[in-house]
């Protein structure tokens, strides 16, 4: 399994893309693959603080229902509403259709919190 | 052991199996100190035994030869293909649909009571069913405080006591506070709930605002304007609606109930001294993740066979755990195949002869008491199938009946202190003029 | 289940037929019931009001248009023999207890007796109003009393309540009593905490909740049991409870338990039992005797009521002593009469004279009601005739031989598959099929499909979640050893075929009515309700 090697990464299976002032934010292609075949995502609304490594939602599969740790700090400025008809892009494509909120950074030093590609790598081989 | 199939020599086998000499050593890890002592129970009986001794219990009841009792249950017609449904041990027999490829049956059963809810109460979603009315509609309070992170509920007081109980119940655990809302149950009062009383009660720390239609009293209530009272606060209306009225009654999708719960109990289930029934529960699809208890959807298999499943499980306790959204784990699947059969039995039209029988010998029995000047109606407020009817010294005369076995109603004095010397009398399709006739005559004997 | 040669449009449209694929059975597919409907066909009809009563009901208020309904609900119109052969045909989609062997684990699927169903049906309970003057319901108040007397006496408690519908709702009046016992202690604020071991059913941790508790997960030790030392440890001043299953949900008696309760209630703490395995115990362990406060007991499970394919159940709790003036109220009581002898004559079928029962609603400390009326009183009377058909004896033989037969599964399938605790088991086994898994990429489920195939209910699986690929059995006492050698061969045959046709087991099922169902879809897009031809109006917010 491979992760972009542009983005950052949480221990709880968050990655974060930065562009300039805004952060996007989803869950990993490994969380999809352990949570199996997402049927439904509660979507922070837009406008919401989020506070790093704190709970801003849920994720549920058919078996399994997981809490969702923003990977950063800021208020959401869009979510991915396709994901509300299409829970699926979440296993399909994690880091690309599958992304789940636009995020206006509240402080960049908060990404040193959290790993590269290869530190998350080894976390989860 | 009146049911095991094992001989002697079965159990020789299959104790030589495991290799172990006697059955007390499966039993070694009960710690000596609290194995059970020798108990007092009865000696094991054969059917005929068996049988006679229930006969005994079932004989002491004594079935009254007349009774305009309802309050809650009702006797209703079951019809015969009703219970010959329920009695498939297919049904009866099986277990929660756990594996879809063999349970499309009971599966498929409980989609068409979701649907058939639906329909009869104009909302878009409804569970596989709950324990009965009253727990259902304590589990659409707590739904409700979920949906708007509220945690007060108000209830009019003219829903059923036991409803209320069990709501002051099941809200005493996470602390929810229940506020009640007074009926007009003055002498000429409405015994409706004054949508303007519910206003005064309701504010933005309100999760709902529960009202029965008809209410506990037989009574219509205002339900659109309780509605707007509720909305207004941004509280929802938790309608507890009577099944078989909705023949005639607008649907509560209509009034703009958000969640609706009824005791199914009216559709095809005996009254068997209170249970089993069955919980009705129907709402809005976008409060469909909040929603306690069993759902069953479509889909289809890799063949492209239409089938049916267990779905958005993920709300339920064996999943989520602490987080479910109840604790609630069976629902009641053959009582609610019983409504789906009696519903399909009686289909549109049969409802509604149900509907308008009941209301007609209502008034019939409402009628001959106040012109034999032995009753008068006590609220003002139009009724379906019940009607609250004040009778001098009715406590006395409701006893004397009793004896002579004709139960004259509910005597809600028990319950509404103020609704003194009132005896709630309840028609059904299976009261006939004659049993009017023996109302009337059984309470003028007792003046 | 039947085979017969017709088959319908799989959309469930009308009576179309389509031919089955090449190799595939022929199997019913029912549409469904509103797919039968023609307008203005009837089965059963009713009487209409009489002209004399119409004439009496003059001057009594009618209903408000305002009020009246519209348009009428889209019910199906059919006739009795359609509605008949519909619910016939659905029924013959089932798996159940008396078509097939069905040793679904936790769920105790053992036979239920036939003069259950007839006592059921007798008018004098059927119509019994559950508010008709106690003088009208003596029957059923004895009944009542009598069950919850046998209750008492088989699970060593002070009191018994009826009440609870089911197990889970047994559960919530426990703990609801738990804390009103804690409150009338002072306590109520410092008790905040429930233990609960990871090999729970989730009805545990999700009841606490609902009471306000916080919960607290103990682990298991390596032989299956609690592990006794992270219990001391999470005890304290802030526990209220201890709910545990014993035995456990690996089938295993928990052999400290005498020591488990102590501490729990050393440490101030209720000592909750779920009574989900009492099928395993019953003669050997009675949980009010050894210390516990409370438990509920499944009348459906122990107690042979009919499953109902997943409902009605009944789930009544014993008590303590110290928890008896928390039950739910009313109670039924002996009014009149002397106890010992009504027990008496009861167990020798008799009446006795002068005998009255009534309810006890005067119960001031009591948590109220958690249901309305009195519980599911055709369960209660089910439950009751099978205890009198079994006796004492009786009821010990069917703990004994449902633990002999689940033993004799243990030593039987242990070579085919894991054995994650490999000790003596009550009354049902937990293997794991961790092996297939990892060496023919056969999962648990795959086998539970395969399984489906030879006619028989799958085991349990995936449940207690501490076992991978758990698949958790429980044959009853009510199986013969021949079904249970046959079981044993199926489950021989599938992990062969696990190692040799892998992919064959992953294609599993094939001969049922539909094979494995899209649940990802289906929890994806909800249809969870028929539409009555295009819907005009949008859903509110569907999916929302």
């Amino acid at each position: 399994m491979s992760h972009p090697g542009d983005l950052r990464y949480s221990k709880e299976h968050e990655w974060v893309r930065v562009d300039g002032g805004t952060a996007t934010i989803g869950i990993t292609s490994f969380a999809a693959d352990e949570l199996g075949d997402i049927v439904f995502i509660e979507l922070p609304e837009v406008g919401s603080s989020l506070t790093q490594f704190a709970g801003f939602g849920v994720v549920e599969s058919v078996k399994a229902v997981s809490d969702l740790f923003s990977p950063i700090s800021g208020e959401v400025t869009e979510v991915n509403a396709a994901l509300a008809e299409q829970p699926e892009l979440l296993n399909s494509d994690a880091y690309g259709e599958g992304w789940i909120a636009r995020v206006s950074l509240a402080d960049s030093a908060e990404l040193d919190a959290l790993m590269d590609a290869d530190a998350y790598e080894a976390l989860t081989s | 052991m009146a049911y095991t199939p094992h001989t002697d020599p079965d159990r020789a086998a299959m104790l030589a199996a495991i290799g172990v000499a006697g059955i007390d050593d499966l039993f070694d890890d009960v710690p000596p100190a609290v194995r059970a002592a020798a108990w007092d129970l009865p000696a094991p009986m054969v059917e005929q035994e068996v049988r006679a001794e229930l006969r005994r219990l079932a004989n002491r009841n004594r079935i009254p030869d007349v009774s305009f009792l309802g309050y809650g249950a009702y006797r209703h017609l079951v019809p015969s293909v009703v219970s010959e449904v329920v009695g498939r041990a297919e049904f009866s027999t099986a277990y929660t649909p756990y594996q879809p490829e063999v349970s499309q049956g009971t599966l498929q059963s409980i989609y068409e009571f979701q649907s058939l809810i639906c329909e009869l109460t104009g909302m878009e979603v409804a569970t596989a069913s709950h324990y009965d009315g009253a727990t259902a509609t304590a589990e659409a309070a707590l739904m409700a405080c979920r949906l708007t992170r509220r945690e007060r509920v108000a209830v009019s007081n003219a829903v059923h006591p036991e409803v209320r109980r069990v709501l002051a119940t099941y809200c005493s655990g996470p602390g929810i506070e229940v506020v009640e809302v007074p009926a007009d149950l003055a002498a000429g009062g409405t015994g409706q709930t004054d949508p303007a009383a519910a206003a005064a009660v309701l504010d933005d720390s309100f999760a709902c605002l529960i009202a029965q239609q008809p209410n506990a009293f037989g009574v219509l209530e205002p339900m659109a304007e309780l509605g707007q009272a509720a909305h207004a606060a941004g509280a929802q209306l938790v309608a507890v609606v009577e099944p078989t009225s909705l023949a005639v009654l607008e649907p509560p999708g209509s009034y703009g109930a958000d969640i609706v719960t009824a005791e199914g109990q009216p559709l095809g289930i005996p009254m068997s001294f209170g249970g089993p029934w069955v919980g009705l529960m129907a709402a809005r699809m976008g409060a469909v993740r909040q929603m306690p208890g069993r759902l069953v959807g479509a889909t289809r298999d890799a063949a492209g066979r239409k089938g049916y499943v267990l779905t958005l499980q993920a709300r339920e306790q064996h999943i989520r755990r602490e987080k479910a959204a109840s604790n609630i784990c069976t629902n009641q699947a053959l009582c609610a195949l019983a409504a789906t059969a009696y519903l399909t039995a009686v289909g549109p039209a049969g409802l509604r002869e149900v509907a308008e029988l009941s209301m007609a010998q209502a008034r019939h029995a409402a009628g001959a008491l106040r012109r034999a000047g032995l009753a008068e109606r006590r609220f003002t407020a139009p009724y379906v199938a019940e009607v609250a009817v004040t009778v001098p010294d009715a406590e006395r005369r409701h006893a004397v009946l009793a004896a002579e076995g004709v139960v004259a109603g509910a005597p809600l004095w028990r319950d509404y202190p103020e609704l003194t010397d009132t005896l709630l009398l309840a028609a059904t399709e299976l009261t006939s003029d004659t049993d009017i006739e023996r109302l009337v005559a059984a309470l003028e004997a007792s003046r | 289940m039947s085979v017969v040669d017709e088959r319908v449009d799989a959309s469930g449209r009308g009576a179309a037929f389509a031919s089955p694929e090449p190799g595939e059975a022929l199997t019913i597919v029912e549409p469904l019931v509103f797919d039968h409907s023609r307008p203005g066909r009837r089965a059963v009809r009713f009487p209409v009001a009489s002209d004399a009563a119409r004439a009496a009901g003059k001057g009594e208020p009618a209903l408000p248009a305002s009020v009246q309904r519209q348009e009428a609900p889209r019910l199906p119109e059919v006739s009795e023999l359609e509605l008949l052969r519909h619910f016939t045909r659905l029924s013959q989609l089932n798996i159940a207890i008396e078509t097939a062997f069905y040793p679904l684990g936790s769920c105790t699927m053992k036979y239920n007796p036939k003069v259950n169903e007839w006592a059921a049906r007798l008018t004098g309970f059927t119509d019994s109003h559950p508010l008709d003057p106690d003088e009208l319901a003596q029957g059923s108040l004895e009944l009542q009393w009598l069950l919850a007397e046998l209750l008492r006496e088989i699970s060593g408690f002070a009191a018994v309540s009826l009440q609870p519908a089911a197990g889970a709702h047994g559960e919530l009046t426990g703990m609801l009593m738990t804390r009103a016992f804690h409150r009338s202690n002072g306590e109520g604020e410092q008790r905040t905490k429930v233990l609960v071991p990871d090999s729970s059913h989730g009805t545990n941790p999700a009841t606490a909740t609902m009471v306000g508790y916080s919960v607290v997960t103990i682990p298991s030790n390596e032989r299956g049991g609690i592990d006794l030392g992270a219990l001391r440890a999470a005890l304290g001043s802030d526990t209220a409870a201890l709910m545990i299953t014993n035995p456990s949900t690996l089938g295993i008696f928990e052999d400290q338990i005498d020591q488990v309760v102590a501490a729990v209630r050393e440490a101030g703490a209720i000592a909750y039992m779920d009574g989900a395995n009492l099928n395993a115990i019953l003669g050997r362990f009675r949980p009010g005797e050894a210390g516990f406060d409370v438990m509920h007991f499944n009348l459906h499970k122990t107690f042979s009521t009919p499953h109902g394919g997943g409902g009605p159940g009944a789930g009544p709790v014993g008590v303590s002593e110290r928890l008896a003036p928390f039950l739910p109220r009313p109670l039924p009581v002996l009014r009149e009469g002397d106890a010992d002898a009504v027990r008496a004559n009861a167990w020798a079928g008799r009446e006795t004279p002068g005998a009255r029962f009534g309810l006890d609603w005067d119960r001031p400390q009591s948590i109220g009601k958690v249901r309305s009326m009195f519980g599911n009183f055709g369960m209660h009377l089910r439950a009751y005739a099978y205890i009198r058909a079994n006796g004492g004896d009786g009821l010990r033989g069917v703990s004994d031989d449902a633990v002999l037969a689940a033993n004799y599964l243990r030593v039987r399938l242990a070579d085919a598959f894991d054995l994650p605790y490999d000790r003596v088991c009550k009354h049902e086994v937990v293997f794991s099929g961790r092996r297939q898994k990892r060496q023919h990429g056969v999962t648990t489920l795959d086998m539970a499909k395969a399984i489906l195939d030879h006619g028989i209910h799958p085991p349990t699986i995936y449940f207690p979640l501490i076992v991978e690929e758990a698949l958790m059995i429980e044959p009853t006492e009510t199986e013969s050893l021949e079904t249970l050698d046959r079981f044993v061969d199926v489950m021989h045959d599938i992990a062969r075929r696990a190692a040799d046709e892998p992919e064959a087991l992953r294609a599993a099922p094939v001969t049922t009515p539909v094979g494995r169902l899209d649940e990802a879809g289906a929890a994806r897009r909800p249809d969870l309700r028929h539409r009555f031809g295009p819907d005009p109006v949008p859903e509110s917010t569907e999916g929302g």
